[in-house]
């Protein structure tokens, strides 16, 4: 009997058993729509992800202070970012940028809602790709210079404190001191270092005189954060080591002691969150593959109970000249087709899923081809596996006993 | 010439528990092509395991059995189960059909299993069918046809491999007798093709279409009409 015969007689004993093959096939079903979704759903949080990490561009390189090797002090100072900002210093660095950060409460009229306030210089905003407004204007350098009290806030603030009202030339009040809205941003959705929509900024100088009076050890005004944005990508590593070396000297680090500062690029925040995305798309694909594996188990329960019901069926089988390898594929092509077709089937499901899901949670999901041939391979390794030894104990069955079977 | 089926010595215990059951202690028969042959004797007395030894369902525990000159006794299940396949065809009391499964379809089967194409397969089986009187019932399945027709499709399954050996268990245990005496004239006419039949029966009437009855007995055999009537003993017992 070859291949082709025993597939039909596979389908057909399937066939005749309508309702309790879909139900076994269920649980394959179940099992590749939750590999399907969770991985192609993973798939689209990472390729989302890494895409605003793109968008900001991976010339970006931020610099902070390391406490544990600045003695409890902020490293950073403003004299710091002149330098590194001095076209002289190194041909790698494009412009520079700085911020302090806090929470501050901030006030409307009767609205009062505690929000992170920064300080930014006016480089901040184009460093980070920020400069859309929805109305008013940004920070500039005279606001800078001057220390002035005046404000730029993000989209999801404008609407929380002033509703419907127009915010430009409002006044809001920031730890007892009043500023005035000049600009308000469009909405941004990043979510590193904060969230731009839910900030309020105001001029880095202003910041330090009357909210972060922070010094570092040599009693300069510290600062809390650099941007430094690289000439070109390619130049982002040259400007990190550019950073380290003028920010050592500037700071007085003899060779043998540890920086005072750190270094993030943004390619190595792509490098880290790879990893994490990596991790958390296989943690989430081996708790599918864990139903799919109870699927299968489903298959065996189900194939060892057909193999008793029909031994009267194998019995005839053999008395009128099956071998035992014509009952061992046909019961095997049973859990395989069994598994396949589920499979299929949860293929659909699991996209369907997928869309659905990715829609609630705003998440382009993404099916590609090694989610889809994983999820196939799976199913169809599940029906092989689990199918063995029930076809293997159908074949083994003796003819007279199973004739005699009742 | 040599014979179509020859037991030496045939013995068969199965271990049931602590207990060994002798199903046979030692039967000598030999069946010649074309015979037409009864086996009869109560229950337990070790007709069907002779009837499972003769139709290659089972070995025995000890002595040969040679089908054409070739030594059964060791056989393989898969060589057992092509020579089932290729030269005997099974008739059951309780007929054996495949459940859901159309007259055509059942009566291809053991051509399934012998390699032939779908469409040799179909022609065959339907021409096995017509000759049982069943032509126009192809598509039937099981629930669909009476007992009689069940056990002519049965017939038909059997005979469809063209085999020169038809062994019937109780073949109309399960049929009233009117439809009895119609299975039996189908089982006469074949023999007068030339086909050898044995069947199994505890029914004397129906032991009577033979025309070698042999009686079996706690495991041996205690009668067979041919040595007495054609009063030849001597040969049958002297080895050659």
């Amino acid at each position: 009997m070859n291949f082709s015969e025993s597939f039909l007689t596979a389908l057909d004993s399937l066939q005749s058993n309508k309702l309790r093959s879909a139900l076994t096939m269920l649980g394959v079903i179940i099992g590749v729509a939750a590999v399907i979704a969770l991985l192609s759903i993973g798939n689209g949080v990472t390729a989302s992800i890494t895409d605003e990490i793109e968008s900001i561009g991976t010339n970006l390189i931020t610099v902070s202070t390391d406490r544990e090797n600045s003695g409890g002090y902020n490293a950073l100072s403003l004299s710091d970012l002149e330098v590194l900002g001095d076209p002289l210093s190194s041909n790698a660095i494009e412009d520079v940028a700085a911020a302090s950060s806090g929470a501050q409460n901030v006030v409307y009229g009767s609205e009062s809602l505690n929000l992170t306030v920064s300080g930014v210089t006016e480089s901040f905003f184009p460093i980070n790709n920020m400069t859309d407004l929805l109305a008013g204007d940004l920070i500039y350098e005279p606001d800078v210079e001057t220390g002035a009290r005046v404000a730029v806030i993000g989209s999801t603030v404008a609407s929380d404190l002033f509703g419907a009202e127009f915010p430009i030339g409002e006044s809001i009040k920031v730890n007892g001191v009043s500023y005035e809205v000049v600009g308000v941003l469009t909405e941004s959705g990043q979510g590193f270092g904060g969230n731009p929509d839910e900030t309020v900024y105001i001029p880095l100088t202003t910041a330090q005189q009357r909210l972060y009076p922070d010094r570092t050890r040599s009693g300069e005004r510290a600062v809390s954060t650099i941007y430094v944005q690289a000439a070109s990508e390619d130049l982002a590593e040259q400007a990190t080591e550019d950073i380290t070396a003028i920010l050592r000297e500037q700071h007085g680090i003899t060779y043998n002691d540890e920086d005072d500062f750190t270094i993030i690029s943004q390619t190595d925040l792509l490098a880290t969150f790879d990893v994490i995305s990596t991790t958390l798309t296989l943690f989430l694909g081996a708790v599918a593959g864990i139903s799919l594996l109870v699927g299968g188990i489903g298959i065996m329960n189900i194939m060892l109970v057909s193999v008793t019901e029909r031994t009267r069926e194998i019995g005839i089988r053999k008395a009128i000249g099956a071998l035992r390898r014509d009952i061992l594929t046909q019961f095997l092509l049973e859990s395989v087709v069994l598994s396949l077709v589920g499979g299929f089937a949860g293929i659909i499901l699991g996209w369907i899923i997928s869309v659905v899901a990715g829609g609630y949670l705003d998440v382009t999901s993404i099916i590609d081809a090694s989610t889809v041939t994983l999820a196939v391979g799976f199913a169809a390794g599940v029906g092989l596996i689990f199918g063995i030894y029930p076809a293997w104990r159908a074949s083994s069955l003796r003819p007279i006993e199973a004739l005699r079977y009742e | 010439m040599s014979h179509l089926m020859e037991l030496s010595n045939i013995t068969k215990s199965y271990e049931m528990g602590t207990q060994i059951v002798h199903a046979l202690r030692g039967v000598n028969l030999t069946i010649d092509e074309g015979e037409y042959v009864s086996i009869m004797g109560p229950s337990g007395s070790g007709k069907s395991t002779l009837m499972n030894i003769i139709g290659c369902l089972d070995i025995p525990t000890d002595g040969i059995y040679k089908l054409d000159g070739i030594d059964l006794s060791h056989m393989s299940d898969d060589e057992q189960a092509r020579i089932r396949n290729q030269r005997i065809g099974f008739v059951f009391q309780q007929f054996n059909l495949l459940p859901r499964t159309t007259a055509l379809k059942q009566v291809s089967l053991p051509l399934m299993y012998a390699g032939l194409s779908r469409k040799e397969r179909e022609e065959r089986a339907a021409a096995a069918l017509t000759r049982v009187g069943l032509g126009d019932r192809l598509d039937h399945k099981p629930d669909e046809l009476s007992g009689g027709q069940q056990q002519r499709v049965a017939i038909a399954r059997a005979l469809v491999v063209e085999p020169n050996i038809i062994l019937a268990d109780e073949p109309t245990g399960a049929l009233d007798t009117k439809t009895g005496e119609e299975l039996m004239d189908i089982f006469n006419e074949l023999n007068e093709q030339g086909i050898t039949i044995i069947m199994i029966t505890h029914e004397a009437e129906v032991a009577e279409h033979a025309r070698r009855q042999i009686m079996i007995r706690d495991g041996v055999i205690v009668e067979d009409s041919r040595s007495t009537l054609e009063n030849i003993p001597d040969m049958e017992l002297v080895p050659a």
